[in-house]
């Protein structure tokens, strides 16, 4: 069982949990993330590690609540346990020297980079942050980004706070401008992430996107995560989850995500009525 | 107490069937085929037994259960002493009573073999370990409390491999801590093995017995990834891993990443350990089409084909390319899945799976095959004939071809090699790696193979880090 040491509530639905697993918050690097389960009945969920201490033994993951299980995970106070929390996984982020890189962030992707760009700062490079949210409250984690970036730049699809705008429409301005930008990591909804993918098609900059496939185990055994990638089959949990965005196969990993769209809607449907009869907040 | 029959009477009787759920009532629900038998069947069938002054039966068992005198309590009606017989060197009896090839290991050595009426060792082994978790008799183990020694041994993964290494070394005395990746202890016996064959509760409860014994179990521990093997040897005196293959492989055709195609592995770890077939009381959902095709012949294959039927398709197919004599799975798991109506497809290879582009299945091209010349497993090996192709139609897919080693665990242990696919080379005997004081067992140095060859290996583990340890050596002095 893993402790909620602390829970924040960033806007409505986004929340950061801080869960105290000593053996993962002193091995885990940028872009690695855990699998959770909320209970023995539950679903094995992958989340990025967003922020992490060492010293305490704590980690951080921000979620926002989209179906069964994040809703359920919203409930999850301090003091309470969480069933299992493995990690952590995948291949953590090439930090090194670069020169300049530009991170892009939307949505809950928008926690993600937040280690990765601070690990990218410390190695020397020059960072530039893009962020973006559909309207103003969405925009998460302003403050720590501002911290460990050069240059913050915010944008909303609706104008009301920063530039009015996709983030990819500043990171083509960025491009057009900035002939030193060396490499770019885009993570946030797979759309996203495809459209920044071939903003940046046409330049001499390397794109990494961190991919957010289905899971079952994690570790490379069940192949429910698998990719095309360069056209050659990749698991997501242990070859990635960063990849040449460039590589992927779109296409491919979009359907993929939309596999269990039918159940996951059943879940949740199950799962409010649960809530509805008992009365109470947590199932 | 029941008699001792008369020799020539023992010869005479026929061997004693096992009850199963009839195949029309067992396709609608998830509980097991086989009843198991009772009391009496049991202490009939036991008697048939010829008390062998020269056991073959014994040979025959990697367990290296003392069958006959197991046997002979049955017949006593003494079923404590009988569990405890077995008990004495196989800790996972319920197990490998259940899902062990007995036809292929004892009864196949067994004398009255030779007319083709073995006792049936199996069913007479999962009758005992019922009986013992029915009757809640639980072995005393006061060794483990006397003979406390200050070592400590790590096991890498709890299959049947690590189960029974740990609970070989806990009897000794060692100070065992057992590291599963997953959430639930067992390895393939709760993610692969299906619940109609081996329900879970009756792993939980052998699990939990050797976790009385004292072993540690520690589960959500990733080795290679939380900590590696190079981590753990700081901390313990000897290292088994025993993380088993664990890695799906893929045909490499056209349209296999499409939606509803499934690794066999993670159909299975849904249905089974997730309990998708329970969904949505549990969370993890699982595709079920109307036509299934699962590809391949093996345990794995027939596990999987008669899952979907109960999951609810309509049909279900065995794709296969040699034929029927070739099969690799028990004949009795063949039986069952026909008798469940899996209909199979000889001699036919899938050469590419068809879809839409949102990546639902909609038909696999297959191409019809010959038998050529046998190959070096003896096997005739297939040949495509020309001009064949031609369209099945299903809507999912489940690749049930076989597994390839998992490289996470090698990954952390930088002085243990591997051969070249990956499985860890050990020597035979002593099942060492080539890291003094690392030891390797069960299906991650062979490949996929059987439950009672791993639990073979984590007998002979076990001893071989007795020997190690016990003549003074230990990886924290090395
Ligand atoms: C569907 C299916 C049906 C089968 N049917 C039969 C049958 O009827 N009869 C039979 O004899 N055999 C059968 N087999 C084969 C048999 O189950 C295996 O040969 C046997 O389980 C191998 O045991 P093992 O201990 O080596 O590994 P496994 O049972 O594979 O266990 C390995 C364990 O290690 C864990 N692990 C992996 N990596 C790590 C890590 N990095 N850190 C920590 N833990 C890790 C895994 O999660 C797992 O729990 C079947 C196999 C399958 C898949
Ligand atoms: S989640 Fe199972 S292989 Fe990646």
């Amino acid at each position: 069982m893993y402790k909620i040491i602390k829970k924040e509530t960033l806007y409505q639905n986004i929340h950061a949990l801080w869960i105290e697993v000593p053996e993962i918050a002193r091995a885990v690097q940028p872009g690695q993330f855990i699998i959770l389960m909320t209970k023995e009945k539950g679903e094995r969920i992958p989340l990025t590690v967003a922020d992490y201490d060492r010293e305490k033994g704590y980690i951080d993951i921000v979620f926002q609540v989209a179906g069964k299980t994040t809703k359920e995970l919203s409930f999850f106070n301090e003091g309470d346990y969480l069933y299992s929390v493995i990690g952590p996984l995948g291949k953590k982020s090439d930090i090194d020297f670069f020169g300049t890189v530009v991170l892009v962030g939307g949505g809950t992707g928008i926690a993600c980079i937040h280690p990765i760009a601070r690990n990218l700062k410390q190695a020397g490079n020059k960072v530039i942050t893009i962020i973006g949210a559909r309207t103003k409250e969405l925009i998460i984690m302003e403050k720590e980004l501002k911290e460990v970036s050069d240059e913050l730049i915010v944008t909303t699809d609706d104008g009301s706070y920063g530039k009015k705008g996709f983030v990819t429409n500043i990171l083509k301005e960025k491009l057009d401008h900035d002939h030193t930008i060396k490499k770019i990591w885009a993570i946030g909804p797979p759309i996203m992430m495809k459209v920044t993918a071939s903003v940046t098609k046409s330049y001499p900059v390397d794109t990494i996107v961190s991919l957010n496939a289905i899971m079952v185990d994690g570790t490379g055994m069940c192949g429910s995560c698998r990719v095309s990638i360069g056209g050659e089959t990749k698991m997501v949990c242990t070859d990635g989850p960063e990849f040449d965005a460039q590589l992927v196969d779109w296409d491919e990993f979009m359907n993929r995500m939309n596999r269990y769209r039918k159940a996951e809607e059943r879940s949740l449907q199950y799962y409010e009525n649960h809530i509805k009869r008992q009365g109470q907040g947590e199932v | 107490m029941a008699e001792m029959l008369p020799l020539k009477d023992r010869i005479r009787l026929e061997q004693v069937p096992m009850k199963e759920q009839s195949p029309d009532v067992r396709i609608h629900n998830f509980k097991e085929v086989p009843l198991g038998y009772t009391r009496e069947e049991a202490i009939r069938e036991a008697q048939r037994c010829l008390q062998c002054k020269n056991p073959t039966c014994m040979r025959g068992c990697p367990a290296e259960i003392n069958i006959p005198l197991f046997i002979k309590y049955i017949v006593e009606e003494d079923f404590k002493n009988a569990y405890f017989t077995i008990l004495n060197t196989d800790a996972l009896p319920a197990v490998t009573g259940r899902v062990c090839p007995q036809e292929e290991q004892c009864q196949r050595e067994c004398v009255l073999n030779h007319q083709g009426k073995p006792i049936a060792i199996g069913r007479l082994e999962r009758f005992v370990a019922d009986w013992a978790r029915e009757n809640h008799v639980h072995a005393e183990h006061p060794n483990n409390m006397n003979n406390k020694k200050n070592l400590k041994v790590a096991v890498v993964g709890s299959g049947p491999a690590g189960l029974t290494c740990s609970a070989d070394l806990a009897k000794m005395g060692y100070d065992v801590t057992l590291f599963e990746a997953l959430h639930k202890p067992g390895g393939v016996l709760v993610y692969g093995i299906p619940e109609f064959r081996l329900p879970k509760e009756i792993v939980e409860y052998e699990v939990k017995e050797i976790e009385q014994m004292g072993v540690h179990v520690i589960c959500n521990y990733v080795v290679g990834a939380t900590e590696g093997v190079d981590d753990l040897k700081k901390d313990f005196d000897a290292i088994f891993l025993a993380n088993g293959a664990g890695a799906p492989r893929f045909m490499n055709i056209p349209g296999e990443n499409m939606n509803d195609v499934y690794s066999a592995n993670e159909f299975l770890t849904r249905s089974n350990l997730m309990k998708a077939y329970r969904f949505p009381e549990y969370d993890t959902p699982i595709n079920i089409g109307k036509i299934a095709a699962t590809i391949g012949a093996g345990n794995v294959a027939m596990d999987s084909a008669r899952t979907a039927l109960r999951l609810g398709a309509e049909k279900s197919y065995i794709i296969y390319r040699r034929s029927r004599t070739e099969i690799p799975a028990r004949l009795e798991e063949v039986h069952h899945a026909e008798e469940e109506g899996v209909i199979f497809h000889f001699l036919t290879l899938p050469i590419q799976i068809l879809g839409d582009k949102d990546g639902k299945v909609t038909g696999m091209e297959c191409i019809k095959m010959s038998l050529g010349e046998p190959d070096q497993s003896g096997r005739r090996s297939p040949v495509p004939i020309e001009g064949s192709n031609f369209v099945l139609e299903i809507d999912m897919v489940i690749d049930a071809i076989g597994t390839m080693a998992n490289p996470i665990v090698a990954r952390s242990a930088q002085d243990v090699e591997v051969n070249r696919w990956g499985y860890f080379k050990v020597d035979e005997t002593t099942k060492m790696t080539t890291d003094e004081g690392i030891f390797a067992g069960g299906d991650i140095i062979r490949g996929s193979a059987t439950v009672i060859s791993a639990v073979g290996d984590g007998k002979s583990a076990a001893r071989a880090i007795h020997a190690y340890l016990s003549s003074g050596n230990s990886l924290r002095k090395k």
